[in-house]
């Protein structure tokens, strides 16, 4: 801290380079690769926003959740209910509830859904602490589960339901090709730019909460929960808080995620999905923004990597010949790499990037 | 009233395996504090011991051995993971039994597959009929057995040494390690007791009626999480009556599936949890949970 303080002219504009140049690279990416590769960054955008919001809840607050599965499935079947066409307008085929409102509309209720779903857990969320929640949160996924598969009408049982494409400013996030500099766009073109945008403004509220009052007093709630109160932090109205804002990112990844898929199905939300957020945050660093957002991009580009690249790896092979299938490698590596970033490295990938020294307690570290 | 009767026998008998599961998982809570994601792992590692077993060595051998894996296990996890951690918050220490929980899980999958196993239980689908009431053999033999190691457990609990240093442990660690109460030992058996009465439960979860061992045993071993928080992490006597209260509301669901049809299907499997964050919004410490003391 001091030594970036001492020399604030060259630390300064280093970092302003850095940022300009992965602005640009992010940017330009879309004109380069093909369709695998940016369907894997958008499933690491819709990733690492709702590891953001995971991040604040179990990071920042010290509150587990294993039940994030459930606020992403109501993102994304929100989404499809609110914005496809009704049944019974003769337009939409699968003959599902649809409301057919705008899908910008559609996509903002669908996160405002997330929240309540969220809210209505309060009286539970904003009691329990810790761990305890983490159990109780279980509930949540099952819950999820018997509705999706059950409530034919809405979610369109186990065979999930088509996503109609976003349009927004008379632009539709669909594949119809449309030629920028010669280079045809296609949806995960277009989403691309819209992922962008919902994980920079995401990225930037976490921050602002992160950084503000309400950080400091979910830090304080997470480290003494008593010490918090008598200092007249509310705790348990902001456990609940927290809790409805986490599962406002998540029901927002929801609804990126769906529209990259372009179809919901139900055996995809379910508790792995939730293993798999809290194995995100754990691995990019407990209770920071860049943090969620790089165990978001390991986690999720991992089982990517290993399918593309499994002829040429050892052990890994496709699926169903036998061997240790793509799918189950990057299980075992995220596995592996939870277990030991919490043992070896207290503070994730990103205290390791940022150079720093562990000097305090680990127990304090989170 | 015959079909009541019946459910509520079966429920029992379910009852008792989730209190076996529960038990585990609230001992290494008392000895550790560490709440243990992995639990429904060690019961999986357990089963499959048994399943791969059985037919070499017969039932009973086998059933030990893959008692004593599954206690290895536990000991394993306890000695080569839990103890490398130098911190002293345990909820990071939850997480990481989430990723031990990730590997162990993918590993027995993997080598299970989509295959069902069959443990070679002696019981097989033979069923008892009391008048109007028909009971399986193996509801009977899993209430039997869970009763005789619950009973068993207890009284060692309170009695031996190993129960005495164990609940010094838990009441105050410091104080116990000054005491001369070895917590390594403590907490590694501990993990090993854990894991042995996990894979007699998995005995139990996959025989009649049940087809056999498979993938999805594991999400059968998640109910003893709600079965654990709704008695009370940290209280035995919570794990017995949450185990009981989950297997009997599982077994009603099951049961009355076809008058509660608009609830939609498979709602046994819900049951649990509903019942689970029922007593958490009135009690959410759990029925018999210490509220935690504030001490500043």
């Amino acid at each position: 801290m001091s030594e970036a303080l001492l020399r604030p002219l060259r630390a300064v504009p280093a970092r302003l380079y850095v940022w300009a140049a992965g602005t640009v690279l992010l940017l330009a990416l879309p004109f380069y690769l093909d369709r695998f590769w940016l369907q894997a960054g958008l499933f690491a955008m819709a990733a690492a926003i709702g590891a953001i919001g995971i991040n604040l809840l179990t990071g920042a607050t010290g509150q587990l959740s294993m039940g994030h599965a459930f606020f992403l499935a109501v993102g994304a079947y929100g989404y499809c209910v609110f914005a496809a066409d009704g049944g019974d307008g003769g337009g939409g085929g699968d003959g599902l509830t649809g409301l057919g409102l705008p899908t910008w509309l559609a996509a903002v209720l669908a996160v405002l859904v997330a929240g309540v779903a969220g809210g209505l857990f309060s009286p539970i969320s904003g009691r329990l602490s810790g761990a305890y929640l983490g159990i109780a949160t279980l509930a949540l996924v099952f819950i999820g589960q018997h509705v999706m598969f059950n409530a034919h009408d809405l979610t369109g049982g186990a065979n999930g339901r088509d996503v109609p494409p976003l349009s927004l400013f008379g632009l539709t996030f669909d594949d119809r090709e449309l030629l920028v500099a010669a280079v045809p766009f296609g949806s995960a073109e277009k989403l691309w730019y819209a992922g962008l945008v919902l994980l920079l403004a995401g990225a930037l509220f976490a921050r602002g909460v992160l950084r503000g009052r309400p950080g400091r007093a979910m830090n304080a709630i997470r480290d003494h929960r008593i010490a918090a109160g008598v200092l007249g932090v509310p705790v348990a109205r902001h456990r609940a808080a927290v809790f409805v804002l986490s599962s406002m990112y998540a029901g927002l990844a929801g609804v990126l995620l769906a529209l990259v898929f372009q179809r919901t199905v139900p055996d995809y939300f379910g508790i792995v999905l939730s293993l798999e957020y809290l194995a995100m945050i754990v691995i990019g660093g407990l209770g920071s923004v860049a943090g969620a957002v790089a165990g978001a991009v390991f986690v999720s580009l991992l089982p990517q990597l290993l399918t593309r690249y499994s002829d040429a790896l050892p052990l890994v092979s496709a699926p169903g010949t036998g061997g240790i299938a793509p799918g189950e490698a990057s299980r075992y590596l995220y596995g592996a790499a939870v277990v030991l970033v919490v043992l070896f490295l207290p503070g994730g990938l990103v205290r390791v990037a940022a150079g720093r020294r562990v000097t305090t307690h680990p127990g304090e570290e989170r | 009233m015959s079909t009541f009767a019946e459910i509520l026998l079966n429920g029992v008998s379910l009852g008792s395996v989730y209190a076996l599961i529960a038990l585990g998982f609230v001992v290494i809570f008392r000895a550790t504090e560490v709440v243990n994601f992995a639990h429904a792992s060690l019961l999986l590692a357990g089963g499959y011991v048994t399943a791969t077993l059985h037919d070499d060595l017969g039932f009973w051998p086998a059933l030990l051995v893959g008692i004593a894996g599954a206690a290895l296990v536990g000991a394993a996890v306890e000695f080569l993971v839990m103890r490398r951690y130098r911190g002293s918050d345990h909820s990071v220490l939850a997480i990481v039994t989430i990723g031990v929980d990730i590997l162990l899980t993918t590993e027995l999958t993997r080598r299970i597959g989509t295959d069902v196993l069959a443990l070679g239980d002696p019981w097989g689908d033979a069923v008892l009929a009391l008048g109007p009431i028909s009971l399986a053999h193996t509801r009977i033999a899993a209430f039997v057995a869970a009763a005789l190691l619950i009973t068993a457990f207890l009284l060692a609990f309170r009695y031996t040494s190993w129960g005495v240093s164990m609940r010094a442990a838990a009441e105050s660690a410091e104080t116990a390690a000054l005491m001369g109460v070895r917590l390594g030992r403590v907490s590694l058996g501990a993990w090993a007791v854990a894991g042995g009465l996990a894979a007699v439960a998995a005995l139990f979860l996959t025989v009649f009626p049940t087809p056999g061992l498979e993938r999805a045993t594991s999400l059968a071993a998640l109910k003893a999480f709600p079965a654990a928080i709704l008695g009370g992490l940290d209280s035995t006597t919570g794990a017995l009556v949450g185990g009981l209260l989950v297997g009997v509301t599982e077994s009603l669901a099951t049961g009355y599936q076809s008058d509660l049809t608009f609830l939609g299907r498979g709602l046994g499997d819900l049951a649990p949890y509903l019942v689970m964050v029922a007593i958490l919004l009135i009690r959410p410490a759990g029925l018999f949970g210490t509220k935690e003391p504030a001490r500043v």
